[in-house]
């Protein structure tokens, strides 16, 4: 019987096979925490009566929740973090640098067939680079800094096959909320996704990741892309090919080419509907960001609607670059310019609003349109907003209509 | 560890997600009395000022899914909540109550309404509605997870092992 991606590199990182439903202990290859999971799990470090991190070279931190920090509080926060990486020679990123997930993909710090464990549950990210990333709690991450190791069962596998090659103005977006409305938000609890196809095969890394993120919408607990396709100098990607005879939990097929632009509906991430369902509900705040639509390629879907347009007047349009280094991209191709001219207002790279900590708190009964991945009610800081998810070019054209169109409606396509 | 628990129910439904659980606005803090105090605050604004410690709570399907955010089951433990059972969990919050110490039970047969009495066994995998005499079957907890429970939390754990060594298949 044959392995899946998730069963190969599990098997890599332990002393067995590791075949689907096993309990193993496995070696990790690095670890990422957030100044919103990072204090606790100094606290409990310390509580494990842990000295020593197994891997300083391999263990992160980013400070990108709350950054820079709103407040006194949480400047004490960043402050302890700081201190501790300084203690045990931890690399930091500290504010502004960017979104925890684009800078361990961007920084070079994940690969094909890494296990990567990471204290924010949008960790499923590096699945995009055929990584087993999968997110846990503080605690867990202190044990993981502690002993270099982790307890898991081995998942099932569900595999996404999508055949066709998506429409133009249709994105990876709108492929990734159709999976999820089809999936459900508990349709893969406790097992892992494996995305491939056609359609898979031809998409960016950029629109790899947008894909990888919301596998912990659908409750997996990795979401690994299949390689092919994938341009990483140096990696043995064949190696990472599931077998032809690999066991899976069961198929679900989707066809690209016939797909329409998705919305997800307040306040749960799986209330997917066709954009034409939605069509004319007026918006207040649209926001373009996030770990899981804030990368150039995002930024210049937002630009090619809004080039020498301007955004409603009953619009806010925040844009919060993924990274520094986007931001720097799309300043030195002129992307920030457009987008600073149609109205948009620029926030420091980092999760930005998607929390609801600061930069961007939405009225009472205001609706927002986000590129965000998650709509849970109070999600962005405000129980009584609504919160609608699309692709960067539904966005951006919401923002120019104030109310939600679909993106052929301003005319880019 | 009470390894045999009762108290009152407070009923939820599915997908209780950790944003409801403690909104993410008040996450960023060690002080762990502040997130007793916005415990399920977007979801039964009411909670707080009528839940009693011992009390427990009843999610039915996906309960915890969304984000890893420990405060979540941080917030539910210092509230006071005893035990939390669901007809299953979101994978990151099993884990996450399991390693602060909060015993979480998977009973997918459960039936309860808020305000009966149910008194939960954790040893002997069952919980039972006290208020209308009937007993229903949990999922059973991996022995990894029952040797954590039992020390109570992965810290204490950790601090007493040192690692995972003999903890993944005999029971405490």
């Amino acid at each position: 019987m044959g392995l899946t991606i998730a069963e190969k590199i599990l098997s890599n990182h332990t002393q067995e096979t590791a075949r689907a439903g096993q309990f193993i202990v496995a070696q990790v290859d690095a670890v990422m925490a957030s100044d919103t999971t990072a204090p606790m799990a100094i606290k409990a470090f310390e509580a494990m009566g842990a000295t020593r991190v197994w891997n300083p070279d391999r263990c992160y931190f980013v400070i990108d929740h709350a950054a820079p920090a709103p407040n006194e509080r949480i400047a004490g926060l960043h402050s302890l973090m700081r201190d501790f990486a300084a203690k045990h020679h931890l690399p930091l990123y500290d504010a502004g640098a960017g979104i925890c997930h684009q800078l361990m993909v961007e920084q070079g710090h994940v690969d094909p067939g890494m296990l990567f464990v990471g204290a924010d549950s949008h960790t499923c990210t590096y699945g995009s680079v055929t990584a087993f990333a999968t997110g846990v709690g503080s605690t867990d991450l202190a044990a993981v800094m502690a002993t270099g190791q982790i307890w898991m069962r081995v998942p099932e596998t569900i595999k996404i096959f999508v055949d066709g090659i998506l429409a133009p103005g249709v994105t990876a977006k709108d492929l990734t909320l159709a999976i999820v409305g089809e999936i459900g938000i508990s349709g893969a609890t406790y097992h892992a996704l494996e995305f491939a196809g056609p359609a898979i095969e031809t998409l960016s890394l950029s629109s790899r990741m947008t894909l990888a993120n919301m596998a912990i919408e659908m409750g997996a607990k990795a979401g690994i892309v299949h390689p092919r396709g994938l341009d990483w100098p140096g990696a043995d990607l064949d190696a990472l090919h599931p077998d032809p005879d690999a066991r899976y939990l069961r198929t679900v097929s989707f066809d690209a080419s016939t797909l329409r632009p998705k919305v997800s509906r307040p306040h749960m991430p799986d209330a997917v509907v066709d954009i034409d369902d939605v069509v004319g509900t007026e918006v207040q705040m649209a926001f373009i960001g996030t770990c899981v639509n804030g990368r150039l390629e995002d930024l210049h879907a937002a630009a090619r609607i809004l080039e020498g347009r301007q955004v409603a007047p009953t619009v806010r349009l925040m844009v919060a670059p993924a990274s520094r280094e986007v931001f720097l991209q799309a300043m030195m191709d002129g992307t920030a310019q457009t987008l600073t001219r149609a109205g948009a207002t620029f926030l420091p790279s980092g999760c930005g609003p998607c929390v609801g900590t600061h930069n961007g708190v939405p009225g009472p009964a205001e609706t927002v349109i986000s590129t965000g991945n998650r709509n849970f009610k109070g999600r962005m800081g405000n129980p009584n907003a609504h919160v609608y998810l699309a692709s960067p070019s539904t966005v951006a054209a919401s923002a120019l209509a104030g109310r939600i169109v679909h993106p052929d409606a301003a005319g880019a396509y | 560890m009470e390894r045999v628990i009762t108290g009152q129910a407070h009923v939820y439904g599915d997908n209780v997600d950790t944003d409801r659980i403690i909104p993410g606005k008040y996450t960023k803090t060690l002080d762990l009395q502040s997130l007793a105090d916005h415990v399920l605050e977007d979801l039964d604004p009411d909670f707080r000022g009528r839940m009693r410690p011992g009390d427990i709570v009843v999610g039915a399907d996906n309960f915890g899914c969304g984000s890893s955010r420990e405060q979540a089951p941080v917030a539910l433990k210092v509230a006071g909540v005893s035990v939390v059972v669901a007809r299953y969990f979101a994978r990151i919050f099993y884990r996450n109550a399991i390693n602060i110490g909060l015993p979480v039970v998977e009973s997918p047969t459960l039936e309860v309404e808020t305000g009966d009495t149910l008194r939960v066994d954790l040893a002997g995998g069952t919980v039972t509605n006290v208020t209308r005499g009937a007993t229903f079957p949990c999922t059973p907890m991996p022995p990894v997870m029952l040797n954590i429970l039992a020390a109570g939390g992965l810290a204490p754990f950790m601090k007493a092992h040192g690692g995972y060594e003999g903890a993944m298949h005999d029971g405490p």
